[in-house]
C-alpha cells in the first residue's frame, strides 16, 4: 500500500467502495487515466487484488488497489464512487460518515432503493408508506453524512460488456456542474462517453424503476412470447416509468434519456441483466426463493417492486405492472395470470403525460 | 371587558422569563455597523468596483453584450419613471438617465474609435450608473439617531402601555408594564448574543406586517446586540415616519421596481460587501410581505446567495474576524395583522403573480400608522418573536461556540463545502445550490419555531369546518358565498378545534412547532381567547360567536387569511 498518495494532494488517487462486478468496470475504466483505491469490506477481497489483481474471476488493472479501511480511503481520495447494492449502501455510509467531510465527491452507481422508517416502526406496524420513507441512493448520502456535492452514474452499463471494453455509454447526474464534470473527465474515454444531467432524483429513479420492467420482460421471453408482446412491455413499461418518477420528484425529460429510455431497452433485451433473468426463470416455473439464492448478486428489481407497492398504497396511483409483478413475486400469482390481468387493464390511452 | 383583561393575563406566561440584556459591545466605535457608516465613501466605492467588475464577468467582457446590458437597463429604467414613479424618486431621476441615453447614443454611432476604447467608454457608463445606484442603497446610519429611535420606542410605547392598563392619575409614570411583556420575545436568545461577538449574523425573520421592521429593530436592541443593517423596501421611506426609523436603524434601500441587472447586482454587492465587512444583517427571506398569512413556503434566493458569497470571500481571504456567518431564522407571531384585508384581498387577485407593488391604505400616512400604534399598545394583542437555532450557511445548527454540527453531533468545517482538491474556490453554480438548499432549510426552521396562538387555532379550525360544509366548492366559490349563510354550531366547532389542538400538541412533542402558553389553558378558554383575539382590530371580524350562540364569519377571506397561518403542517387531514 503505497503511503504517499495521502500526502500529496495532486493526483489524489480515486476511491471506489465495493467491487462487485459494476464496481470492478468501473474501477477499471478509472484506472486507465488514474490511481484507483478500493474499499472492500472482505480481508480475502482486498489481499487477492492486492497480489494477483483478480476479484472474483474478474481481471483488475494491475495499478488498482485495495483496503479494508474506511479511515484510510476517505483520507486518501477527493472522489469516491460507491458501487454497494442497496441492502448494504445505508449501513456502508454509516460507517463512512465519521471520515467523511463536505469537501468529498461521491458519485454512486447503485440502481436500487432504501426504506427509511422513523425510529420503533418497521414494516408490520407503518400504516403508509410516504415518499420520505423510500430514499434514493443520493438521499441517503444526504441523511447519512455530510457529503453534499453527490452524483450517480445512471445508463445502459452492462458490467460485463464494460469489463470487455465495448463501446458504451454513461449518464452522470448530480445537482452540481462541477460533480458532473468531474464524473466525465475521470470516466470518459475513446470507447465510453458520459453525458450530464442535473435532474439526480430523476436520473436514479430512471435506474431503479427500470428494472421493474426488466424483470416483467424477462417474464415474457420465459413465457416464449414475441417481440409484439415485448414491444408492448417496454412502451406501457416506460409510461409507467414516467407516471412513478414524477410521483417521486423526478422530471420526465429525465425518464426519456439514455438512463431511462437508454436503460430501459438494454435491459429488456439483455440476458446478461441479473433482473431480465430473474424474471426469465421465474416463468420457467422456478421459485423466487431459489432463483435469489442461486445468483452471484442481488437483482435491485425485486426490492423495488416490494417498496414501490408499498408507495402505492398510500397514493392514487396505479402501476399495473408493478402491482402484479408484486403478486408474482411474493404472493404466487402465475405469470401468466398476471398477463392476463393486464391485457384486459382498462387504460386505452397511449401518452398522456406530456399534458 | 373584565374578562378580557383576565385573559390577556393568561399571556404573561410561564415558560417565558423576562430578561434584562446586557448590550454585548457596549462601545459604540466597537459595532462594525458605525465603522461602516464612518468609511461609507470607501465603502461605496468598493461596492462600485466590485460591482462592476461582476457585470464585466456576466457579460463575458464583450462589447456588444455589455452595449445591450447597458440599453435594456436604460429602456427599464425610463418605463419605470415614466410608469410608477414615487414621491421618494430623486429630482434629477429624468436629467441622469437623459444623459446616460446620450452617452449611449454618441457611442453607438462613433465610428471612429476602437473597439477596446469604446469598451472603456461603456465601462464609464456602467460606473456612473453603478455608482448612483450604490449612493441610493446604502445605509444612513447615524448613532444619534439610533439611540433616539430607540429611546422613543422604549419609552415612548411603555407610556402608552401603562396609561392603558394602570388605572388613575399617577399611570403615565409607572413602569408595571414594559414593551416585553407585550413583545415576548423567546427561544435561542443566548445563543444569538453568544455568536454576535464570534461570527457575523444574518437574521432571517417571517414577514407578515410592516410592523416587522420596527419589532425587530426593537427586538435586536432589547437583546443588547448591536444594530443590524438591513434591505427595507424604497416604498417605504415614501412615508416619514417610516424613513425616520428605517435610517435610524441601519436599513438599506431595496427598490423592488428595479429589476434590471445592474441594479440588482449592485444591490447583492452591497449587501455581500456588507457582510463581509462584519456587519449583522437581516433580511426577509420572503421578499415581501406573506400576502396569503401563510409561512414563508419559499423564499427569495437573491440575497441569500449574498450570506454564502460572503462567507465563502471570508474563507479565501483566510480566517478573519467575524469570519463565520451565521444564519438565525426568526418567527414572528400575531393575533391580528393590521394590513391583512388588503393583503388577502391583493393574494386572491393576483395568485401566483407578481406585480408592481402598489402600496396600501393602512400604512400611506404617518398619521394611520400612529393611531394604528396607539391602538396597538393601548388595548391587549399579545406578539411573540421566536429566535430559532443558529444555522451555517448550509444550514447545519452551530454550538454556542459557532461550530457546525451534523445530525449526529460530529463537527464540520465549513469551508470545506467550498474546497475542491484542497483550494477554496469559486463555482456560482454551486453557490446557487447552496443557496437553495439553505432556502428550504430556513421554511423548515420557521415552521418548527412558529408558534400557534389561539387565534390560529379557532381560523384555522372554523375555515376548514366551512370548507367541509361546502365540499363541492372550490376556494374562490367558497369567498364568494354571503357571509350570512354561513354558520357553524358552537358544539362542532369545539368538537373539532379539540382534534386540531390534540394534534398540534403532538406536533409539539415531535418538535415540529411551538405553542404560546396561553395553548395549555382548557379549551373552552382557548377557543374564547382565540375568538377575542382573531384579527380584534377588523371593522369586519373574521370570526365571532353570535347571539344565536354560533360560530359565524363577517369576512371569510380575512378568516381564510388568519387560517392560513397554519397550513403546512397536514393538519387539514384531520377535518
Amino acid at each position: 500500500m503505497d503511503m504517499n498518495w495521502k500526502k500529496s494532494s495532486e493526483n489524489k488517487p480515486i476511491g471506489v467502495i465495493g467491487i462487485g462486478s459494476f464496481g470492478t468496470a468501473i474501477s477499471n475504466l478509472l484506472a486507465e487515466k488514474n490511481n484507483v483505491l478500493v474499499y472492500a469490506r472482505d480481508e480475502a477481497v482486498v489481499e487477492a487484488i492486492n497480489k494477483t489483481h483478480m476479484v472474483k474471476n474478474r481481471k483488475l488493472a494491475s495499478s488498482i488497489r485495495a483496503t479494508t479501511d474506511p479511515k484510510l480511503i476517505c483520507d486518501s481520495c477527493n472522489v469516491m464512487f460507491p458501487m454497494i447494492p442497496s441492502s448494504a449502501f445505508r449501513e456502508v455510509m454509516v460507517r463512512f460518515a465519521p471520515y467523511l467531510h463536505p469537501y468529498h465527491f461521491l458519485i454512486h452507481g447503485t440502481k436500487g432503493l432504501s426504506l427509511n422508517l422513523p425510529e420503533g416502526k418497521d414494516l408490520g406496524n407503518i400504516k403508509k408508506i410516504q415518499r420520505k420513507n423510500i430514499c434514493t441512493m443520493s438521499e441517503v448520502i444526504m441523511e447519512e453524512t455530510v457529503v453534499e456535492r453527490i452524483g450517480c452514474l445512471a445508463g445502459p452499463n452492462l458490467a460485463k460488456e464494460l469489463l470487455e471494453n465495448q463501446p458504451g455509454a454513461t449518464v452522470i447526474a448530480s445537482r452540481y456542474n462541477e460533480v458532473i464534470r468531474e464524473g466525465q473527465q475521470l470516466l470518459r474515454s475513446d470507447n465510453f462517453q458520459v453525458y450530464g444531467n442535473s435532474d439526480i432524483i430523476g436520473v436514479e429513479l430512471s435506474g431503479v424503476l427500470k428494472n421493474i420492467i426488466a424483470i416483467a420482460s424477462g417474464a415474457l421471453s420465459g413465457l416464449g412470447l414475441g417481440d409484439n408482446a415485448k414491444g408492448l412491455l417496454i412502451s406501457r413499461g416506460m409510461v409507467e416509468l414516467v407516471y412513478l418518477g414524477k410521483a417521486m420528484g423526478g422530471s420526465t425529460k429525465s425518464f426519456l434519456g439514455l438512463a431511462g429510455v437508454g436503460d430501459l431497452v438494454t435491459t429488456c433485451n439483455s440476458t446478461l441483466s441479473r433482473n431480465y433473468t430473474l424474471g426469465f426463470r421465474l416463468a420457467k416455473g422456478e421459485k423466487l426463493t431459489d432463483v435469489v439464492a442461486d445468483m452471484e448478486e442481488v437483482a435491485e428489481g425485486v426490492n423495488t417492486v416490494k417498496l414501490i407497492k408499498l408507495f402505492l398504497e398510500s397514493t392514487d396511483l396505479r402501476a399495473p405492472i408493478t402491482e402484479n409483478l408484486y403478486k408474482v413475486l411474493f404472493e404466487d400469482l402465475k405469470v401468466e395470470a398476471a398477463l392476463q390481468y393486464l391485457m384486459k387493464f382498462p387504460i386505452y390511452t397511449d401518452i398522456d403525460f406530456f399534458d | 371587558m373584565v374578562i378580557f383583561e383576565q385573559l390577556n393575563d393568561i399571556n404573561l406566561t410561564d415558560d417565558y422569563i423576562k430578561h434584562q440584556y446586557e448590550p454585548i459591545l457596549p462601545k459604540k466605535d466597537e459595532w462594525p455597523v458605525v465603522k461602516l457608516s464612518k468609511s461609507r465613501k470607501e465603502f461605496i466605492q468598493q461596492v462600485v468596483e466590485s460591482s462592476v467588475g461582476n457585470i464585466k464577468g456576466l457579460t463575458g467582457n464583450q462589447l456588444q453584450a455589455l452595449k445591450e446590458e447597458l440599453e435594456i437597463t436604460l429602456f427599464k429604467e425610463r418605463m419605470r419613471i415614466k410608469q410608477n414613479s414615487w414621491a421618494v424618486d430623486p429630482d434629477d431621476e429624468q436629467e441622469f438617465w437623459a444623459e446616460v441615453k446620450a452617452a449611449l447614443l454618441a457611442l453607438d454611432s462613433d465610428q471612429q474609435i476602437e473597439d477596446e476604447k469604446k469598451k472603456q467608454e461603456y465601462f464609464e457608463v456602467l460606473t456612473r450608473i453603478t455608482r448612483r445606484y450604490a449612493e441610493e442603497i446604502a445605509s444612513n446610519f447615524k448613532h444619534s439617531h439610533y439611540k433616539m429611535t430607540k429611546r422613543f420606542v422604549s419609552f415612548g410605547f411603555s407610556r402608552l402601555l401603562n396609561t392603558s392598563r394602570v388605572k388613575g392619575f399617577k399611570s403615565i409614570f409607572s413602569n408595571q408594564y414594559r414593551l416585553q411583556d407585550k413583545i415576548q420575545i423567546i427561544g435561542e436568545t443566548d445563543q444569538i448574543r453568544e455568536l454576535a461577538s464570534k461570527g457575523t449574523i444574518v437574521m432571517v425573520p417571517t414577514h407578515f406586517s410592516n410592523l416587522d421592521s420596527i419589532l425587530i429593530g426593537w427586538t435586536i436592541s432589547t437583546l443588547g446586540l448591536p444594530p443590524f443593517i438591513y434591505g427595507a423596501g424604497l416604498n417605504l421611506f415614501n412615508i416619514q415616519i417610516f424613513a425616520y426609523f428605517m435610517n435610524a436603524l441601519g436599513a438599506y434601500k431595496v427598490d423592488r421596481r428595479k429589476k434590471n441587472q445592474v441594479y440588482l447586482e449592485t444591490l447583492k454587492t452591497y449587501s455581500r460587501e456588507a457582510i463581509q465587512f462584519g456587519c449583522h444583517s437581516l433580511f426577509f427571506p420572503g421578499g415581501t410581505r406573506s400576502r396569503s398569512g401563510n409561512i414563508e413556503s419559499k423564499v427569495k434566493l437573491g440575497l441569500l446567495s449574498t450570506a454564502i458569497e460572503a462567507q465563502r470571500a471570508n474563507y479565501q481571504k483566510g480566517d478573519t474576524e467575524f469570519g463565520k456567518v451565521f444564519i438565525v431564522p426568526v418567527a414572528i407571531n400575531y393575533h391580528f395583522v393590521l394590513e391583512a384585508p388588503s393583503l388577502i384581498k391583493e393574494h386572491l387577485n393576483f395568485t401566483g403573480q407578481e406585480r408592481y407593488y402598489s402600496e396600501s391604505d393602512e400604512f400611506s400616512t404617518s398619521y394611520k400608522i400612529s393611531k394604528f400604534l396607539v391602538k396597538f399598545f393601548t388595548k391587549g394583542s399579545d406578539i411573540s418573536v421566536s429566535i430559532g437555532k443558529a444555522m451555517d450557511i448550509l444550514g447545519n445548527y452551530v454550538d454556542t461556540d459557532g461550530n457546525s454540527k451534523d445530525a449526529h453531533g460530529r463537527s464540520i468545517d465549513c469551508k470545506d463545502y467550498f474546497m475542491v482538491d484542497g483550494k477554496v474556490n469559486v463555482d456560482l453554480q454551486r453557490e446557487e445550490e447552496y443557496s437553495k438548499k439553505l432556502g428550504k432549510r430556513i421554511v423548515e426552521e420557521f415552521h418548527k419555531i412558529n408558534r400557534v396562538f389561539s387565534s390560529h387555532l379557532v381560523a384555522f379550525t372554523a375555515f376548514r369546518l366551512l370548507k367541509k360544509q361546502n365540499s363541492k366548492l372550490d376556494l374562490f366559490s367558497l369567498l364568494r358565498l354571503p357571509e350570512e349563510d354561513l354558520f357553524l354550531p358552537y358544539d362542532t366547532f369545539k368538537e373539532a378545534c379539540g382534534l386540531v389542538l390534540a394534534r398540534i400538541q403532538q406536533l409539539r412533542e415531535e418538535g415540529a412547532v411551538h405553542m404560546a402558553p396561553h395553548m395549555n389553558a382548557g379549551l373552552e378558554e382557548i377557543i374564547q381567547h382565540g375568538l377575542q383575539n382573531v384579527g380584534m382590530y377588523h371593522a369586519k371580524r373574521p370570526l365571532k360567536k353570535n347571539e344565536a350562540g354560533n360560530i359565524v364569519t363577517e369576512d371569510i377571506s380575512l378568516l381564510y387569511y388568519y387560517h392560513n397561518r397554519l397550513d403546512g403542517y397536514e393538519l387539514e387531514k384531520i377535518i
